[in-house]
This record gives structure tokens, C-alpha cells and sequence, in this order.
């Protein structure tokens, strides 16, 4: 049978927040997902997910969207989404804070099968046609035995590698996404 | 699994539209199906949903109905061999009938309306159907070049099963003038973008109460075995 065309991919635009992440921006409609990733008592290490998604002039971003999607701390996906648990994915836009710095509050991800803990990430702004996918890697854990992560060219690699930093008793994680230029993050093709 | 289809596709730097120039990859992206393509999107249940979060003349009313032509805006979500997709959390976003969104950074110079958020969701049903009822969105000037104004058109906001099922694309109007002069749309090869065009329904009007327009979304990705 013959394939159906895929609808194009368009730009999410510059005014996505009063629909897609409302309660942030402190627009008057519900969030089913936020920032926010813990919603009741779960096992794992509680941790911060920051940074800053910057431009081809290392100017930083302020009306893109990143959505986080991760296992919980034994390495399983939540796939049905239940409110009031721990489901594994947040969505943050970066209008809200000075700097356009996002931070998600999770738990650390445990490894799935044979992989290195990670995080999913599918950015969108405007100025991009598509959805990127990218990953988040932890800078404390065995990545090389990662079979996705030994695949990446050897000196790009360390653009999916988010820092551990602990401050006032809490651990973050700095994540930074750079569109462009020496550090330019690594993007995936998924299809 | 293959790579993301460029005949079909808008490329990611396409200077036209400016804001690509500093915010696209400059480097090929790394084809990683092999690793992800077993990776499920959450599935979001009925209960995430309000009662008129899928109609946009109800969902923000306050004392009136908000201005403009109401229209329905329904069809179906489907994998590249026509199954439909079901249970698929569709958001969408636009402008007011004058072509203000209500977004604080808009800053074109047209009305409010009291009554009209411009948000919207549902989850697509057993045939992977959707339907909104809104306001028809006017079109509105954007800054991109001198006297630049976009087509009407709706934002949607798609989250199928899979990894590769996330899509955000809008939907636009039949016969705009504005098609011609308009670099997002155009950034889509020209034999490709009759895929974002919705269709005209008089069959499916709600007779004397509002007309329609059909939007039907293929996803790239395989579909599952159907959960429920
Ligand atoms: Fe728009």
C-alpha cells in the first residue's frame, strides 16, 4: 500500500505559552505538565535540571520550549501518564526567568537496560522548523559503555554531558544547549 | 526507520525566515532510529482533560461569546499507512479574529477580546478523530521583513505514541492570498505544503451554527499494537 505523506513540521513560534505551558507564564488555562516533575513521594535522588539554550551569537534564548522524558530511578518509563505521580516528563519554556535559564525538578534517572542514565530532550523555538531531540548524560556515571553515546564523534560528546554542582544543600545539574558554533549540541534524527 | 524526509520537510536553515539563521544546527543530525525507535511518548488518560478545553468559544467566556466566525476545525491522526492514532494529546494555539494573540510580548496593534484565550486540547478518539470548535484566526504582521504578515492559520501541538510521533506544525486556511508572501509556510517544499492546507467541509457544517474545516495529521513513525 502506498504511504501517506508526513504532515510538515512548522515552527512552534514565539507565543506557544498561554496554550502549552499556561501556568508558568501565569496565563489563566490548566498545565498537564510542568516544570515540575515530582508530584508525590518517589524513590531516587532528587536533582535540578538548569541551563541556558543559546544562539549562533551566544545570545541566550528566550521563547523556546524543552520537554524532558526519562525513567524513573529503577530505569522504567511511566508510558501511562497518571496525574498526581511521578510520570517522567516535564515541559518548561524559557520566557519566565531573567536570565532564560530553565530548571526542572526530577529524581536522577536510573540506567535503562544497557545504557548510561540519560534524559530525552525535544526542544522547540522560534527560528526552528523542527523538533530537535537531544540527550542529557550525567557527568558522574560510566557513559562510554552507553552503546548511543559511543556512537557520537569522540570530541562532541561532551555536549550531552550535564555537570553536577551542589548549592544550598541541593544538586544540580547544569545542562546547557548550544544551536550553534564550537559546542554546538548534538541533535538527533529519530525517524 | 529513515532519516526525516527533506521532499516533504522544510530544511532547518531556510534564511527567509531570519530567525533560522542564528537557531538552526549547523551540523548534520545524527541518525540514532536504531536506538530510540522503541521509545513510547507518555500516554495521557480522559482525566487530563476539561470539560471545553476543546472549544475555544467556551473556554475563556466571560459575559459574551467571543468576536469573530466560529468555526469547526476536526479530523484525524494517523500513522503513514492511514491507521489512525488513537489517544493522541493534541494542544493547539492561535490568534484572535483581529489577529492579536493574547501572548504579553505580542505587541501588534489590534484588539483584544475578553472572551477568547485562543488555547485548546483533546486526545484523539477510537478513529483517532479530533474536533474544536473557535474563532477563525485573523492573519497579523510579524516583523520578518517589511510589511510582513502571516496567513491565518492554527498552531498545533501533537504527541503520538512514539518518539518520533512529536509534532508541531500549524494549520492554514484554503485560497490565502497570503501564501505567496509568507517564508514559514514557504519554507515547505512547494509540492508538500497542500499537507498543511486544511480543507473546506460543507458537509460537515454544523448547519446555521458554524462552518467547517478538515486537518487530517500523519505522523512519522510506526504505530503500535493499539493500547487502551
Ligand atoms: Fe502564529
Amino acid at each position: 500500500m502506498e504511504k501517506l505523506q508526513h504532515t510538515p513540521s512548522q515552527t512552534i513560534g514565539p507565543f506557544f505559552a498561554y496554550s502549552l505551558s499556561a501556568e508558568q507564564y501565569g496565563y489563566n488555562f490548566n498545565s498537564i505538565v510542568n516544570g515540575n516533575l515530582i508530584n508525590n513521594e518517589v524513590e531516587g535522588e532528587q536533582i535540578f535540571i538548569t541551563g541556558n539554550i543559546f544562539d549562533g551569537e551566544g545570545n541566550a534564548i528566550h521563547d523556546a520550549m524543552i520537554e524532558l522524558w526519562q525513567a524513573d530511578a529503577n530505569g522504567s518509563y511511566h508510558s501511562q501518564f497518571k496525574q498526581d505521580e511521578f510520570n517522567g516528563f516535564g515541559r518548561l519554556g524559557t520566557g519566565t526567568q531573567e536570565d532564560k535559564s530553565f530548571t526542572f525538578k526530577t529524581i536522577k534517572p536510573g540506567p535503562v537496560n544497557n545504557q548510561a542514565p540519560h534524559i530525552n530532550v525535544i526542544l522547540f523555538m522560534r527560528g526552528s522548523l523542527h523538533a530537535l531531540y537531544s540527550r542529557i548524560y550525567f557527568d558522574d556515571e560510566q557513559n562510554d559503555k552507553d552503546p548511543l553515546y559511543k556512537s557520537i564523534d569522540a570530541e562532541r560528546r561532551k555536549t550531552l554531558i550535564a555537570e553536577r554542582k551542589e548549592k544550598d544543600g541541593k544538586i544540580f545539574y547544569q545542562f546547557n544547549i548550544y544551536m550553534q558554533g564550537e559546542n554546538e549540541t548534538v541533535f538527533f534524527d529519530v525517524h | 526507520m529513515e532519516a526525516i524526509d527533506f521532499n516533504v520537510q522544510p530544511p532547518h536553515l531556510y534564511p527567509g525566515y531570519k530567525s533560522t539563521i542564528l537557531r538552526s544546527p549547523t551540523k548534520p543530525l545524527m541518525i540514532v532510529g536504531e536506538y530510540l525507535k522503541d521509545l513510547s511518548l507518555p500516554a495521557f488518560g480522559e482525566s487530563v482533560i476539561g470539560k471545553f478545553d476543546n472549544d475555544l468559544t467556551k473556554n475563556a467566556r466571560k459575559d459574551h461569546d467571543p468576536i469573530g466566525e466560529r468555526i469547526k476545525v476536526s479530523g484525524k491522526v494517523m500513522d503513514d499507512d492511514g491507521r489512525p492514532l488513537r489517544n493522541v494529546l493534541v494542544e493547539i494555539w492561535q490568534a484572535n479574529s483581529a489577529g492579536r494573540y493574547i501572548h504579553k510580548e505580542e505587541i501588534h496593534d489590534a484588539p483584544l477580546d475578553p472572551n477568547f484565550l485562543g488555547a485548546g486540547r483533546m486526545l484523539t478518539d477510537h478513529e483517532g478523530r479530533y474536533t474544536f470548535y473557535t474563532i477563525k484566526p485573523g492573519a497579523y504582521p510579524w516583523g520578518n521583513h517589511f510589511n510582513a504578515w502571516r496567513p491565518n492559520h492554527i498552531h498545533f501541538s501533537v504527541m503520538g505514541h512514539q518518539i518520533g510521533h512529536r509534532l508541531i506544525t500549524q494549520m492554514y486556511f484554503p485560497g490565502d492570498p497570503l501564501f505567496e508572501f509568507d517564508p514559514i509556510f514557504q519554507s515547505v517544499p512547494k509540492h508538500a505544503r497542500h499537507l498543511m492546507i486544511s480543507k473546506f467541509r460543507m458537509d460537515w457544517t454544523d448547519p446555521e451554527f458554524a462552518l467547517a474545516y478538515e486537518f487530517n495529521i500523519v505522523l512519522n513513525g510506526k504505530s503500535k499494537t493499539i493500547f487502551e
